[in-house]
């Protein structure tokens, strides 16, 4: 059984360490690991997103679309955008933040005004909070990465003392305790 | 212990091991981490070269000078560096010398999607193509042996989905690899016609030998598992086709040149119907055609684009992948391209360069993105280096006249890798046009290396800074010009009077990228509800922190990081910087 974890979002907004969180907790729970991350122009402000897979065997790095067993989604638009991945029964959890994309700031297009309502609609196990103001009042806009994935290490079968060893290793030196603080706030959030 | 890495780090690891010393290359995604990574082995001697062709050819000879060695790029640097590689194919090698090249299916970030493959087989140069991290670095390794058997460079294909992806990779000690004797042998190290002819016919013969390496060795693996349907594949889309078609049976190769036709028969031999799955060109597909094995490939899968898992399922079970959102017209959904980053420096000055409506022959880097709207300033963009050469060719094209609404842009590193022997071309061949150099200080896009125009070498360490207003004057450029570009309006009546100017001139356009750690911006812009009128001026210099939400303008706190180039643009006082 291989799992698979989408992270969706804007460049910039720390999908990519996010990632890397994920990939750091499940190797050191002994499994087969591929973490796929994008780099270069895609990342300046772009969409953005990045997979992990995890289990006994991992062959592609890519996520099959429809299989994903969980899809972070670090913005609205993103989290509607990258919903395909989702596999039957999948976890949707989504900030939601809005961050509008160059072509509805220059008036070509609007930026959907259901988005949330269309996938709740749709996808039965989706939860979506405002990560961004829970960040803030953990103290830095920065840590939106570590409350959203500290809402999805909630539902996951790693432990969670597994989660913040690997939050500990891969957020920056100085931000550890910032980010631990985001994190719990994430993980306890609606309890 | 196993460590999970990039690709690109387990290439750089497997340098390490193989007891590499010298690595010289020039950055570029998807193959960047590899000679960042490199760097951090203090055993390694690493550098920034200038370009993908200086970068090889340092390489190269430190092997024929018996250092194992080693140069990376992306797909397009080895067009750059294509003159030595073609060349190095007949000198051979001393010391082990491998070359890695990474290929971008999908253009994730690239102007082109050229199959690297075929430089392999045009310059008849062995190449492996791992698909995962520990064959990255289990290929690497491989390679310097090779190198060393056969007397030929070796080159490594990676592609993007290769080389961003980490695996689990295991690690082991560095090999004690002692330089090498040099001798002196002008018939084998200086490529003239008498010692070239001579070459070539080992060459050939090296290919032979090659060929029945790639039939004995386990770098190409035959598995059956069925008679009735099989695959063969390499790279990425080996783990594609592997996890779509998990029964079937399948030949990976591992070398992807040359292609051992009697290998292709022993598979062939055994599987009754045979999907070929490649990405990009039917560069194994032709070499099965040629030898008369029946195999499907590009008839049903495309030549264009990356590869998946649901893709191969779909071209040859046809099944559809499960979708939450059928009904659902995704088509809807606004597309999110790249912008440059709140607080670029480059924005100020295509800002400017769109109100003056120029003409702007462009280049590569993160301010390509100008072409786009809003701030819609760049009319083409070639290669690394076009910036310069292009504003010529307009200008010898439409005549000194048509210089007055006309400039070429270029990086500070890009003007460096190829800039300036276009720049030459103009003063030499008496054209008049206005080049602008984006200076910000680092090669921006590939995430940020150091270059010759910043001071500092590939580990931050001072190096000598090349200055550029004394090379301009140095080739006979008498108009140098720097400018601020946050100061839009200077910047506007600098570049006018430069263009109306019937001579070359240089402008620098100094600030750095704005992700530099060294650069501090500070509180966010707040918008003066009273004082502004709605014009959206603001909005033209198209930053990600500002749209027009509910009738006015808003700025995203969250993305604002205070540059101020707003502050600038707003004629009405109604853009005020908060400090923090």
């Amino acid at each position: 059984m291989v799992k698979s974890i989408v992270i969706a979002g804007v460049g910039g907004q720390g999908t990519l360490l996010a990632s890397r969180l994920i990939g750091e907790a499940v190797t050191s729970e002994g499994y087969d690991v591929k973490v796929s991350e994008v780099h270069g122009m895609a990342q300046r402000g772009g969409s953005v997103i990045t997979y992990v897979r995890y289990g006994e065997k991992v062959l592609s790095p890519i996520i099959p679309l429809g299989e994903a067993d969980v899809l972070v989604a670090f913005e609205q638009l993103e989290a509607l955008r990258w919903s395909n991945y989702l596999k039957k029964g999948g976890l949707l959890i989504s900030n939601t933040q809005k961050i509008d994309p160059m072509p509805v700031i220059t008036s070509k297009v609007e930026y959907p005004n259901d988005i949330v309502r269309v996938l709740s609609e749709k996808i039965e196990n989706s939860y979506f909070l405002d990560a961004l103001e829970i960040a803030k009042k953990a103290g830095s806009v920065k840590t939106v990465n570590s409350v959203l994935i500290g809402r999805m290490a909630r539902d996951s079968e790693i432990k969670k003392t597994t989660w913040l060893q690997a939050l500990e290793k891969t957020a920056p030196p100085k931000f550890i305790d910032i980010n631990i603080k985001a994190f719990e706030a994430g993980y306890n959030y609606g309890i | 212990m196993k460590q999970l890495l990039l690709a690109n780090e387990a290439v750089a690891r497997g340098l390490y091991e193989a007891g590499v010393t010298v690595v010289s290359s020039y950055p570029g995604t998807p193959s960047t981490e590899i000679t960042e990574t490199a760097s951090k082995y203090k055993e390694i001697y690493t550098e920034w070269a200038p370009n993908e062709k200086v970068a090889l050819e340092v390489a190269a000879t430190a092997a024929i000078a018996g250092a194992r060695s080693f140069c990376a790029m992306k797909h397009v640097g080895l067009n750059v560096a294509a003159d030595p590689l073609f060349t190095m194919s007949y000198i051979g090698v001393n010391a082990g010398f491998v070359i890695a090249v990474a290929d971008d299916p999908g253009m994730h970030s690239s102007q082109n999607e050229q199959d690297s493959r075929y430089y392999a087989q045009a310059a008849k140069i062995i190449m492996l193509e791992p698909s995962d991290s520990q064959e990255a670095k289990d290929f690497t390794k491989r390679a310097y042996e090779i190198s060393e058997q056969f007397d030929t460079p070796v080159l490594i294909r990676l592609s993007t989905r290769v080389s961003h992806s980490q695996s689990l990779t295991s690690l082991e000690d560095r090999a004690d690899v002692q330089l090498k004797n040099y001798v002196k042998n002008p018939q084998k190290n200086v490529m003239m016609p008498a010692m070239a002819r001579v070459k070539h016919e080992i060459v050939e013969n090296r290919i032979k030998m090659q060929k029945e390496f790639a039939l004995s060795t386990d770098l190409n693996q035959i598995c059956i598992k069925n008679e009735k349907i099989g695959f063969i594949s390499s790279g990425i889309a080996f783990q594609y086709a592997l996890e779509a078609m998990p029964d079937a049976s399948y030949l990976k190769l591992g070398i992807v040149y040359p292609i051992s036709e009697d290998l292709l028969r022993k598979f062939a031999s055994s599987v009754e119907k045979i999907y070929v799955i490649e990405e990009l060109e039917p560069v194994i597909e032709t070499a099965c055609k040629a030898c008369g094995i029946q195999v499907i490939g590009k008839e049903v899968l495309p030549i264009t684009g990356e590869y998946s898992v649901e893709l191969i399922r779909n071209r040859i079970f046809g099944t559809k992948p499960f979708s939450y959102m059928d009904g659902y017209d995704m088509s809807k959904v606004p597309k999110r391209p790249p912008v440059m980053c709140p607080g670029c420096p480059h924005r100020g000055l295509f800002h400017a360069l769109n109100k003056l409506k120029l003409t702007v022959t462009g280049d590569i880097g993160c301010y390509t993105l100008a072409a786009l709207e809003p701030l819609s300033s760049m009319d083409t963009s070639i290669c690394m280096g076009s910036g310069i050469s292009s504003l010529h060719g307009f200008n010898k094209a439409r005549g000194d006249e048509y210089m007055k609404k006309c400039v070429g842009v270029i990086g500070d590193s890009t003007f460096i890798h190829s800039g300036i022997t276009g720049l030459i071309d103009i003063v030499y061949n008496k054209g008049v046009g206005t080049v602008i150099v984006l200076d910000n200080s680092i090669t921006g896009m590939t995430g940020h290396q150091n270059n010759p125009l910043n001071g500092l070498d590939i580990s931050g360490n001072p190096a000598k800074q090349i200055d550029l207003v004394l090379l301009a004057k140095s080739i006979g450029i008498e108009r140098v010009r720097i400018i601020d570009p946050f100061d839009v309006d200077e910047s506007v009546r600098v570049i006018k009077e430069e263009v109306n100017t019937m001579e070359p001139s240089l402008i620098i356009a100094r600030r750095p990228c704005a992700l530099l750690k060294t650069v501090k911006y500070r509180g966010l812009v707040v918008v003066d509800r009273e004082k502004c009128i709605k014009c959206k001026a603001c909005m033209s210099i198209g930053c990600p922190a500002i749209s027009f939400k509910n009738k006015q303008i808003e700025i995203d706190a969250s993305l604002c990081n205070g540059c101020g180039l707003c502050v600038n643009v707003c004629k009405f006082g109604a853009l005020n910087k908060k400090e923090e």
